[in-house]
């Protein structure tokens, strides 16, 4: 096998500008899927990041047929204490989940004693939601990063609206599952940013406010959010609690509750789907590259070789050689193409982190692009290069083994 | 060590009734017609003809690059006209050493290399027999100070020797040489008859050349003449 390398290599050594050619072909595209991976995959990565780590968490649960009613914030299908035993008792069975944090969800009035708007608020526990969804305290852009009593996270463009800063009091008026209508004042605590996404611009106040706005003795838990200890965890999380907490009917006979991965609940995931598909035509655009350029040189190479193959032919080397031969032409083509191409993307990805390119994404100003690529990434491109540059050497390859010898000795 | 044939007492090659014909469409051109011949081991035969009598129709069957269309061919004891493209090669590898009229080396091998290629991609012989054979061939031609260069950097002469060397390497009992000489100048040519004829005396091979240069013709210890596919002597 060494010397058959040899003798291929030493082919390929032979036509010096265009190996060199084909191979700058394969490396250029290499290099532009791997940029490509790595842009695209850690804008997803981010932005997955910042909706599952600054307010949805991983995984939500929900009264069964929550989220189908979640635009109305319904209070008649909040979680009452008995239910949140049993998902309390579902989540301490499973061994993936790091943190989660109890939510009322609900919707009110906002008044700034001159204005009235809409509000969509969350009651949390601080502690636990900062835990579940640590990027939260970072979207805190003014006031003290924290969720006291009392206090009210408002969502930047609302303060922007009512024209509220930190420190002014408001009104906060909703209406309970019974219909009656409470009021509570607040004093702003802090601006939230906006991230997007769904509850990407609602307002936070401490659970206790919550349920005393909602006259709630004891509070009744619209969501619970939680979160992994990694990211990797998410399916086989999902798939635990779903078991756990499927077999638990209603009253009806029907499953109790709902269980839902932050895939279900954004709509960035059709994004981030998106995004795979589009890096998966990337990769068959590499393929094609690969694929032609490759098959072109190794049909040319037997062409200019018909005598060589009919000599070798004829002193009795086996087609297998033969076809071995222009087989491992195409493979260190290949893999010179692939290993340059995977230099190249790296220094090319290492100059993009240097540069700190910075990006928008709806009203998330200034993220900045952080592109890396896993060597699992550098693996899969580099042997798909390689695969399929010996698959386009498998039809040049078979057409010399078959050549008849006296044809290929007469070729001029 | 190189073995010595000299004694085999059978017929290397038997030939009965042997024809072949191409058909060109409708056209049939009957390159070979009825030829029936036998070539004792040891022997340095030359068939003689002028183009397109058959002279390499026939070096080709009997190299197991061609199957004749009807009759028998039988060397060195198999029937080679019922090989398989496979089995051909294998034989061909095995028993058959090629000299083609345009040297045919490998340019991307030195010359050693070039000798030693049917040793190593055909017969699979170990490294030090490999050495061992390269080097004394190299030695018996008169290529064993050259034998790092590549086919580009020698003359056609040194080239046919090193075509001779590896023709040579694989001990094989038959060496068919296609107008070996055609290339050459006369000098050269003899030099390269005289190495050839060194080689069957040392070694027991047989050599079958065709040629229609009068003057190396003369050097074979038989000559077959074929006109129009017909041996006429």
């Amino acid at each position: 096998m060494f010397n058959i390398c040899k003798i291929a290599v030493r082919n390929l050594m032979r036509y010096k500008r265009r190996t060199l050619l084909t191979g700058s072909l394969v490396a250029i595209g290499v290099v532009f899927v791997l940029v490509f991976i790595s842009v695209s995959g850690s804008f997803k990565n981010m932005m997955i990041g910042q909706i599952t780590d600054s307010f949805l968490g991983h995984i939500q649960i929900h009264k069964k047929g929550y989220v189908a009613s979640l635009d109305s914030l319904p209070l008649t299908m909040n979680l009452n204490q008995k239910a949140l035993g049993k998902v309390e008792k579902a989540i301490s069975e499973t061994p993936e989940i790091e943190a989660y944090s109890k939510r009322i969800k609900f919707g009110g009035m906002f008044s700034n004693f001159v204005e009235t708007t809409n509000v969509r608020l969350n009651g949390v526990y601080p502690e636990d939601e900062f835990k579940t969804v640590p990027l939260f305290l970072s979207r805190i852009k003014e006031g003290e990063k924290a969720i006291k009593p009392g206090e009210i996270l408002v969502p930047e463009l609302l303060a922007k609206g009512m024209k509220v800063k930190v420190g002014a009091t408001v009104v906060v008026i909703a209406t309970n599952r019974d219909g009656s209508v409470n009021g509570k004042q607040f004093k702003v605590g802090g601006i939230l940013e906006s991230v997007s996404g769904p509850g990407g611009r609602d307002g936070y106040v401490h659970i206790d406010d919550a349920a005393e706005i909602l006259r709630m003795d004891t509070p009744e838990i619209s969501e619970i959010a939680i979160r992994l200890k990694g990211f990797d965890k998410l399916h086989s999380a999902f798939d635990g609690l779903k078991d756990k907490l499927g077999t638990v009917l209603n009253k009806q006979g029907k499953p109790a509750f709902e269980v839902h991965t932050w895939e279900k609940l954004s709509p960035f995931y059709n994004i981030a789907r998106m995004i795979d598909v589009m890096t998966f035509f990337i990769k068959l655009m590499l393929i094609a590259i690969v694929l032609v350029s490759i098959m072109n040189v190794m049909v040319t190479a037997v062409y200019e070789r018909i005598r060589e193959i009919g000599t070798i032919a004829a002193i009795g080397t086996p087609p297998g050689k033969i076809v071995a031969m222009f087989l491992i032409e195409g493979f260190s083509l290949g893999l010179f193409g692939a290993v340059v191409g995977d230099i190249l993307g790296v220094v090319v990805i290492f100059i993009l982190n240097a540069a700190e390119l910075t990006f928008d994404f709806g009203r998330q100003k200034g993220l900045i692009l952080s592109p890396s690529v896993s060597l699992q990434d550098i693996l899969t491109i580099s042997i798909i290069v390689i695969i399929i540059s010996v698959l386009a050497s498998l039809q040049p390859a078979y057409k010399a083994s078959r050549m008849n010898p006296i044809d290929a000795l007469r070729h001029v | 060590m190189l073995l010595n044939r000299k004694d085999k007492p059978m017929s290397l090659i038997t030939a009965n009734n042997l024809s072949k014909t191409y058909a060109k469409g409708e056209l049939k051109v009957e390159a070979l017609k009825s030829l029936n011949f036998e070539i004792e081991p040891a022997s340095f035969i030359s068939f003689v003809g002028p183009s397109g009598s058959g002279k390499t129709t026939l070096l080709n069957l009997i190299g197991c690059l061609d199957k004749p269309t009807s009759g028998t061919l039988t060397v060195d004891g198999t029937d080679v006209s019922s090989l398989n493209t496979r089995m051909a090669a294998a034989f061909r590898g095995r028993e058959i050493g090629f000299i083609f009229q345009d040297f045919n080396l490998i340019p991307v091998l030195t010359v050693y290399e070039n000798v030693g290629y049917p040793l190593l991609m055909v017969q699979n012989t170990p490294a030090a027999e490999r050495k061992k054979r390269i080097d004394a061939l190299l030695e018996a031609v008169g290529m064993a100070d050259k034998k790092d260069k590549y086919p580009d950097q020698i003359s056609g002469g040194q080239k046919q020797r090193v075509a001779v060397a590896r023709a040579l390497v694989t001990n094989p009992k038959l060496v068919l040489a296609d107008e070996p000489t055609a290339n050459l100048d006369h000098k050269t040519a003899y030099m390269v008859i005289d190495i050839m004829k060194k080689m069957k005396n040392e070694l027991g091979t047989t050599f079958i050349f065709s040629t229609h240069d009068q003057k190396i013709v003369g050097e074979a210890e038989i000559i077959y003449s074929l006109e129009d596919g017909e041996l006429t002597k």
